[in-house]
């Protein structure tokens, strides 16, 4: 089972870490990042491997969403089988 | 790894563009709870919904989070509730829907739709009494829903049934005129009624169904308004391929929650509704689909070749999305749930001849509509046979969904709030139908050959 986790918001040092920190402490596994920066505006995706979690994937979503809230980021995390499934027969 | 277009696509349509499941909604049979005794009968409905829903609420939350999507609604729909109750009494039809609404508050869903009857060819002593207390039964409850069928393509139109419905509605529009007769809301006259639609006000739990079933219904007007703005200036075969595209990945979305929720609550999976169904919130109307296609207005000529054209188109890229598609299936267009038909109601551009034009080619009816609180029965009678008459004769279901709003006039509004929205009530044509539709009886059925 993987995960996506979006990350949008103004670009500041160690937000890569960060989402890093917390996927590490969790056993998300960090499988492909594609980031970009456009004009101070952050914007990174990430592919994470979810199936060691130690914790719930609902309460994984809360713990990158409070995260995102103490460093004014939007980070969201979506099981990857809404975009398989919107995008691929 | 998934393509970043892809990604931002898909984030872009829940978060800018209103794309939700419009509801999860559990179809539950009461065949075993038939009962002589009303009390039993109730007791039995209350534990089968109550156990049978149990988690429903709960795993709708789920998903909605494991998959970032909002999940508006979670309903239950039953059995025709004239079928369970039999020669139950007016009273005790009542009792029963007060049952349903105490297992709606036990389960914290936000309707239970099979306050219903099947009246197509004839009523039978426990439909009657059913139908003669639906306006109590609304007016008492909050969250049930009720609708009756009173014609079909093969049994023909009911016009005794019908001329019943206008009575109850003016009725149901009486009991609740402290709250804009919102019980009228809660209430619609069926031709050719789904017997798996998860939408209210008329989903119920048909009688070939199994035990209990996941039925699914999309929204996602304002992804396909969004489409059209940046397909630009396209021709139509064009345009129809963006919708199509576009209808096919809002409703894999619901083939996905669908086939979870399915799982989850180990309730074999219904069906999809592909359906665009709006909400008042701005960017999630059909209305401005359409005025985005080109029309200056919802309303003006050609409003219903762009509509038959964007319901055709949706049907085709949703059908290949989900493995058994259903209920009602189509673009709606309830005005007071769709701000853009609002507005052209209120600019004067949409009437409602138009709209009973523009069923013939859509799902579902003549929905959400206000009309004056002084109008005659028999108008509301009229109104309905007409609609009726459209889905009977295009072998389609249509509906009629009237409020004739106690107290108000053409010019003003009512106001419902959350997902009903606010109806701005409509000019009626007041010559009466009176004569005819007190001849009572039944319209035959129509003939299914020489098609013209």
């Amino acid at each position: 089972m993987k995960a996506v986790i979006t990350v949008t918001g103004k670009d500041t040092v160690g937000i890569i870490a960060d989402v890093a920190t917390v996927c590490a402490k969790h056993h998300a596994n960090i499988l492909d990042i594609t980031q970009s920066v456009l004009s101070e505006y952050f914007a990174m995706i990430m592919l994470a491997d979810i199936d060691n979690l130690n914790i719930e994937f609902s309460a994984f979503i809360d713990v990158l969403e409070k995260l995102g809230e103490g460093r004014g980021l939007v980070i969201h995390a979506m099981h990857e089988d809404i975009f398989n499934t919107m995008h691929h027969i | 790894m998934i393509n970043t277009q892809d990604i931002l696509e898909t984030i872009n349509m829940i978060r800018e563009e209103n794309l939700d499941i419009r509801t999860i909604t559990m179809g539950i049979s009461l065949w075993d709870c038939v009962s002589e005794d009303t009390d039993r009968l109730c007791t039995r409905i209350y534990d089968k919904i109550t156990r049978r829903a149990e988690r429903l609420v709960e795993t709708g939350a789920e998903i909605e989070k494991m998959y970032g999507i909002p999940i508006v609604n979670k309903r239950v729909s039953v059995t025709p509730i004239s079928l369970i109750g039999g020669e139950a009494s007016p009273e005790g039809y009542i009792k029963i829907a007060h049952t349903l609404q105490r297992a709606a508050d036990t389960l914290g869903i936000n309707f239970i739709g099979g306050f219903s009857a099947l009246v197509q060819k004839g009523m039978t002593k426990g439909s009657e009494n059913m139908i003669s207390v639906i306006p109590e039964a609304l007016a008492e409850t909050r969250n049930v829903c009720s609708s009756v069928n009173v014609a079909s393509t093969k049994a023909g139109i009911n016009m005794d049934a019908i001329a019943l419905m206008g009575k109850e509605i003016k009725r149901a529009a009486y009991l609740t005129k402290d709250e804009n007769s919102i019980a009228c809301a809660k209430l619609v006259v069926f031709a050719n009624v789904p017997e798996d639609n998860p939408f209210m006000a008329g989903a119920f739990c048909g009688i070939g169904e199994p035990e209990a079933a996941i039925n699914v219904g999309v929204s996602g007007p304002g992804v396909v308004a969004s489409a059209i703005r940046r397909a630009g200036d396209c021709n139509l075969s064009e345009l129809a391929d963006v919708i199509k595209k576009t209808a096919f990945k809002i409703t894999r979305v619901g083939q996905l929650v669908a086939n979870e929720a399915a799982r989850r609550l180990d309730t074999p999976f219904g069906i999809v509704d592909l359906s665009l169904a709006p909400t008042p919130a701005v960017g999630d109307s059909v209305a401005h689909i359409l005025e985005g296609m080109g029309l200056e207005s919802c309303g003006a000529h050609g409003t219903t070749a762009a509509l038959a054209m964007l319901n055709d188109a949706v049907k085709k890229g949703g059908v290949m999305a989900s493995s058994h598609v259903g209920g009602l299936s189509g673009a709606f267009i309830p005005v007071s749930e769709d701000a853009g038909m609002i507005a052209a109601v209120e600019r004067g551009a949409l009437t409602l001849e138009k709209l009973e034009a523009m069923t013939a080619v859509c799902s579902v009816g003549l929905d959400m509509i206000a009309v004056p609180g002084d109008t005659p029965e028999e108008i509301i009678d009229g109104i309905i046979a007409d609609e009726i008459a459209i889905g009977v004769v295009n072998t389609k279901t249509t509906a009629v969904r009237l409020i004739p709003a106690y107290g108000k006039v053409a010019g003003e509004s009512v106001e419902f709030g959350g997902l009903l929205g606010k109806a701005p009530i409509m000019n009626l044509n007041t010559y009466s139908p009176a004569k005819f539709i007190r001849r009572g009886g039944r319209i035959p059925a129509p003939i299914h050959s020489l098609k013209n």
